[in-house]
């Protein structure tokens, strides 16, 4: 139990997607400039990224795996090679279906996250949880947390660099710096208050 | 369009990182030694070129409503070659990118670039076009890689210029360089450099103009 509670605390802040592995930056940069919709995209990476990962941890490690397909009778058959099509594919089913499902009992929050969730299947925090989850070996109750934990770490970040942008946009920035430059600027302070994190040790 | 503007546009005047905010994440993430950095750039430049070229090969075919996967599936097959040629040539390399090249398939300028050009020209000019974009990165990530290794480590490509204090030279190496906010900085200085430099790219103020940026966010 305590470990996975650490894990958690490290994937939401020590080793937060967007402010130490710059994942999802797009959007991170581009959707950041209202609280509301930093919000709702924010939540719709938490919900996604809880189901993709542990998902494809389900597939990578009883299909695709190195020998993970001695249960059909191929111990010999490694796949892994096919991982990212796969993982891709999974991903913008699952957002598909949940569009469809949003869309058909819960019509509120599909309002709400509708416009989001397209957006995702292409957003590099998905994917890029997907193949830290291969890469460091998570098994499936550890994928659940990971997944959670890096979405949670993420949307924290961009609602706070919403509110940053909301009152900046007030003050008087040089004019080549305007706009997209500042915001860079205001992310790597960001990005340097998170580092602080990095000195607990879990 | 002339090949000349396709292929040197995207530098300065349309820079993909700079001006489009497309595949910002690699930017920031590989660019701490400029050997990784220059793997990279050529890495995205012919998936970019590659894929642009296959997505226009098959536009008059392809439905309108699965573009995307098919989109994704070219893209998704070019990476696979790549991550596969990079484990079997340069493997520590490959190790040192870890994630970033299985990423390249969500980076933006590919997808962007797919979508917004390749759908709707001939093979030859998307071609072309994907790599002018490449090289619009290139450029970005090896200017970024170039000051932050220099400054950050005295060395440029493990080869030592500036004698390291450490090791009875002068340099006191500047570590903010090598961690991670730094890139921010540097984007933001580059980002202020241009706009000084080419004038039409500075955004209006917020609270006059309701939209802030020109960028196009797939």
């Amino acid at each position: 139990m305590e470990y996975y509670l650490s894990l958690l605390i490290r994937s939401i802040f020590i080793e937060n997607m967007a402010l130490s592995f710059f994942l999802g930056m797009c959007s991170f940069l581009a959707i950041s400039k209202k609280i509301g919709a930093a919000f709702g995209l924010g939540v719709a990476v938490v919900v996604v990224q809880t189901i993709v990962v542990p998902l494809n941890n389900l597939i990578y490690a009883n299909i695709l795996a190195n020998g993970a397909l001695t249960w059909a009778g191929l111990p010999d058959t490694d796949l892994s090679f096919l991982g990212l099509v796969v993982y891709i594919g999974v991903i913008a089913a699952v957002v598909q279906i949940l569009e469809m499902i949003l869309d058909k009992f819960f019509p509120a929050i599909y309002g709400a996250l509708g416009v989001f969730l397209p957006l995702i299947t292409v957003n590099c925090i998905i994917m890029g949880g997907v193949l830290f989850m291969v890469e460091r070996d998570y098994n499936l109750g550890e994928s659940v947390v990971f997944g959670f934990g890096s979405g949670a770490g993420w949307a924290i970040a961009i609602v706070l660099l919403a509110g940053v942008r909301e009152k900046l946009k007030y003050s008087d920035v040089p004019e080549g710096l305007r706009g997209l430059g500042i915001t860079f600027i205001t992310v790597g302070l960001m990005s340097l208050g998170f580092m602080s994190f990095g000195g607990i040790d879990l | 369009m002339k090949v000349k503007e396709l292929l040197f546009d995207p530098i300065f005047k349309n820079n993909p990182i700079a001006l489009q905010i497309l595949g910002i994440c690699s930017a920031l993430a590989v660019t701490s030694s400029l050997r990784v950095t220059l793997v990279m750039c050529i890495g995205l430049t012919l998936v970019t070129a590659f894929s642009s070229f296959f997505v226009s090969t098959v536009r008059n075919h392809t439905p309108n409503s699965i573009r995307i996967i098919v989109q994704m599936t070219i893209i998704g097959s070019l990476v696979i070659v790549v991550d596969q040629v990079l484990k079997a040539v340069a493997y520590d390399l490959s190790k040192q990118l870890s994630v970033f090249v299985g990423l390249i398939m969500t980076n933006c300028i590919v997808m962007g670039r797919a979508e917004a050009f390749a759908m709707k020209n001939p093979p030859i000019p998307s071609f072309l076009d994907g790599i002018g974009m490449g090289l619009g990165y290139s450029a970005m990530l090896i200017a970024l890689a170039v000051v932050r290794e220099i400054f950050g480590a005295g060395k440029l490509m493990g080869h030592e210029i500036l004698p390291l204090v450490t090791d009875g030279g002068w340099y006191v190496p500047n570590g903010l360089l090598l961690l991670p906010p730094s890139a921010f900085f540097l984007i933001g200085l580059f980002i202020w450099a241009l706009r000084t430099w080419k004038t039409n790219q500075v955004e209006a103020a917020e609270f006059r103009i309701t939209s802030n940026t020109k960028a196009q966010e797939v």
